[in-house]
């Protein structure tokens, strides 16, 4: 897809995300706003999905293309948003968000059968893990596309998450692609007053990662670029790791660079400014 | 029945701030700890008043557990805090290893338990929390009902020697304790006294378990309503009183049927004297993402379910 036509997507994501919490009166604008460039990306143009007809078909071992794990859950707006918009459920079940009896829980879950997830996420620090276990089934069915997993820079505070670190190199994970919001926030604060979590690239680095630094992950273009070169390293003896620099509520002015819309719905006046600077490229649910 | 009304409502989680604003003023070996929760822990007010006593873990649980257990070694009193999914399960083996079993005094204080959280949904909804917890040799597991008792019981357990889980939520609900109480660890808490059944229902059920008790009494039954705010160590004593009385028990709780406060309550029952038992309770299940009040009827937690399990005991007793 074009660049422009990819921004477009992401527009009609960012208003989806802001109505979505909205209509539940709960969720997580600020990450998800944050991480709508990177997913449509991923989902609108680098990944190579299983497709009948134009129609993304879901199952689970998704065998013969690449895979995508939410680690930090809370952002599932965003996860939820894109997979509608890509076809994998119908739009307008995104009016559900949340609500009882809803496949679209408030954290990504295959207990209710969702097409696209494929593992519960919400408690933080486990979702890499999950991503190098799927790789290695990919390996093991000599299967050669990729797994991407997304992690929140708060979420790097999580034990696990280092010690799946250490296990990705040492196993030579090489189709496994991480990236890590690097927004700065977190529920308490910035993440260097809360946690500092310093040079989190060297960190990986240390560890044996092949390391990408991109300053503008809300940069449609640099974005995509960034996960061409990321592809172009799989395959190395090396797991990737791409550090995403991207605004926490990237998208709408009021909830921009501030971890107070990490967890907090808009009120109707709100919404009205927020959807005032988004394009309804796609048409609303 | 005995009449209880409120005039306010509040969360117990708020309870819990309050009752460690004053443990901060009045005990100086109190160091609270707390991994990226700060507000939904209500804990502004001791850090504000007590920062160099107040220890930001990030989101790193497994850490904020042991090193608690370290700050019991010259003497602190840890109040590890987070919600109640990330305070007991995600930690168990530390929980285990490094606080009970080594016998340290550390305090695990868990909000947003059970189903009414709401909207975050299962993955934060715990409800095998009590089961874990009791299961541990040495520790004390309370589940106390408002913002008054969860701010006496918050207080209380600094004074005891020895690990607690202090279980609490997100939700406000009607105020109907003293405020003056003074909590006993342990001491089953007399609501109404009653002759038909026995109700033991600990946490946000004790409130639905007096709505109950009032619509069974229009209906001609006396049912008499226990708070069992402390699962463990369990007031034997006061169940069997009551039961030796009604010959019937309901139990309710927000929990999983499987594990929790009804089982406790069985294990007494069937041990010393044989009545039928009605639980209330989710029925081996994950919670969902829904507002507390539509949850508490899905999962059938409500004053209406206590009244059906209290008729269905009542029928059973022979
Ligand atoms: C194990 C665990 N602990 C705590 C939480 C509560 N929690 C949800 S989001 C969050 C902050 C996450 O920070 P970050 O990863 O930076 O995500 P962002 O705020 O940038 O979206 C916390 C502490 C959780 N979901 N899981």
């Amino acid at each position: 897809m074009e660049i422009e036509q990819l921004e477009k997507v992401a527009a009609q994501v960012r208003r989806d995300i802001v109505r979505m919490v909205h209509g539940c009166q709960s969720g997580h604008p600020g990450g998800s706003l944050g991480c709508t460039d990177l997913l449509v990306a991923l989902y609108f143009e680098r990944m190579k999905l299983k497709e009948e007809d134009g129609k993304p078909v879901f199952d689970m071992d998704g065998n013969g293309e690449d895979l995508f794990f939410l680690s930090n859950g809370h952002i599932s707006p965003v996860l939820y948003s894109v997979l509608a918009r890509k076809g994998y459920f119908p739009v307008p079940e995104l009016a559900t968000f949340r609500k009882l009896n809803s496949r679209l829980q408030g954290h990504p879950t295959p207990h209710e059968h969702l097409e696209g997830i494929r593992i519960a996420s919400g408690s933080l620090g486990q979702g890499m893990s999950v991503a190098i276990g799927a790789a290695l089934s990919k390996k093991l069915n000599k299967d050669d596309s990729l797994v991407y997993v997304l992690m929140g820079d708060g979420e790097q505070q999580e034990g696990q998450v280092w010690e799946a670190a250490m296990f990705a190199p040492h196993h030579k994970v090489d189709n496994l692609i991480a990236i890590i919001d690097l927004n700065g926030q977190q529920i308490d604060g910035p993440t260097a007053k809360v946690m500092d979590n310093r040079d989190l690239g060297a960190k990986y680095e240390a560890f044996g990662w092949e390391v990408m630094e991109v300053e503008e992950g809300n940069d449609m273009a640099s974005v995509v670029k960034a996960l061409y070169e990321a592809k172009s390293k799989a395959g190395h003896a090396k797991p990737i790791m791409i550090l995403l620099r991207t605004g926490m509520g990237y998208g709408v002015d009021f909830m921009m660079g501030s971890h107070k819309w990490h967890g907090v719905a808009p009120n109707d006046e709100q919404l009205a400014a927020a959807l005032a600077q988004l394009e309804e490229s796609m048409g609303d649910y | 029945m005995k009449k209880y009304t409120f005039t306010e409502k509040k969360d117990t989680r708020s309870g819990f701030g309050a009752g460690m604003h004053e443990l901060g003023q009045k005990n100086p070996n109190v160091v609270a700890l707390c991994a990226d929760l700060v507000g939904s822990l209500k804990l502004e007010p001791f850090i504000k008043e007590n920062p160099e006593r107040f220890v930001q873990c990030g989101i790193s649980e497994a850490n904020m557990i042991s090193v608690s257990a370290g700050l019991t070694i010259g003497g602190k009193i840890p109040f590890a805090t987070t919600f109640a999914n990330f305070a007991t399960g995600r930690v168990y083996d530390q929980i285990r290893q490094s606080v009970a079993y080594s016998g340290k005094n550390v305090k695990i204080c868990a909000s947003h338990a059970g189903l009414t959280l709401g909207e975050d949904g299962a993955t934060h909804q715990i409800l095998e929390d009590i089961g874990m917890m009791k299961m541990l040799p040495g520790m004390t597991v309370i589940n106390p009902c408002d913002y008054n008792q969860t701010k006496a019981a918050t207080i209380a357990i600094a004074d005891y020697e020895g690990p607690v889980y202090l279980r609490f939520g997100r939700p406000v609900i009607p105020i109907f304790t003293a405020a003056d109480q003074v909590f006993e660890i342990g001491k089953a808490w007399m609501v109404s006294e009653g002759t038909d059944v026995s109700i033991f229902a600990t946490g946000h059920m004790v409130w639905e378990a007096i709505q109950a008790g009032e619509q069974l009494e229009a209906e001609g039954i006396s049912a008499e309503i226990i708070n069992i705010h402390t699962i463990k160590p369990l007031d034997e004593e006061a169940i069997l009183k009551s039961i030796a009385k009604t010959r019937c028990a309901v139990s309710a709780e927000e929990h999983n049927r499987i594990g929790g406060l009804g089982d406790s309550i069985a294990q007494v029952i069937v041990k010393n004297d044989l009545v039928p038992q009605e639980y209330v309770a989710v029925d081996d299940s994950f919670g969902e993402s829904g507002t507390p009040a539509q949850l508490m009827e899905k999962y059938g937690l409500t004053a209406a379910d206590i009244v059906a399990a209290a008729k269905r005991a009542i029928a059973k007793k022979k």
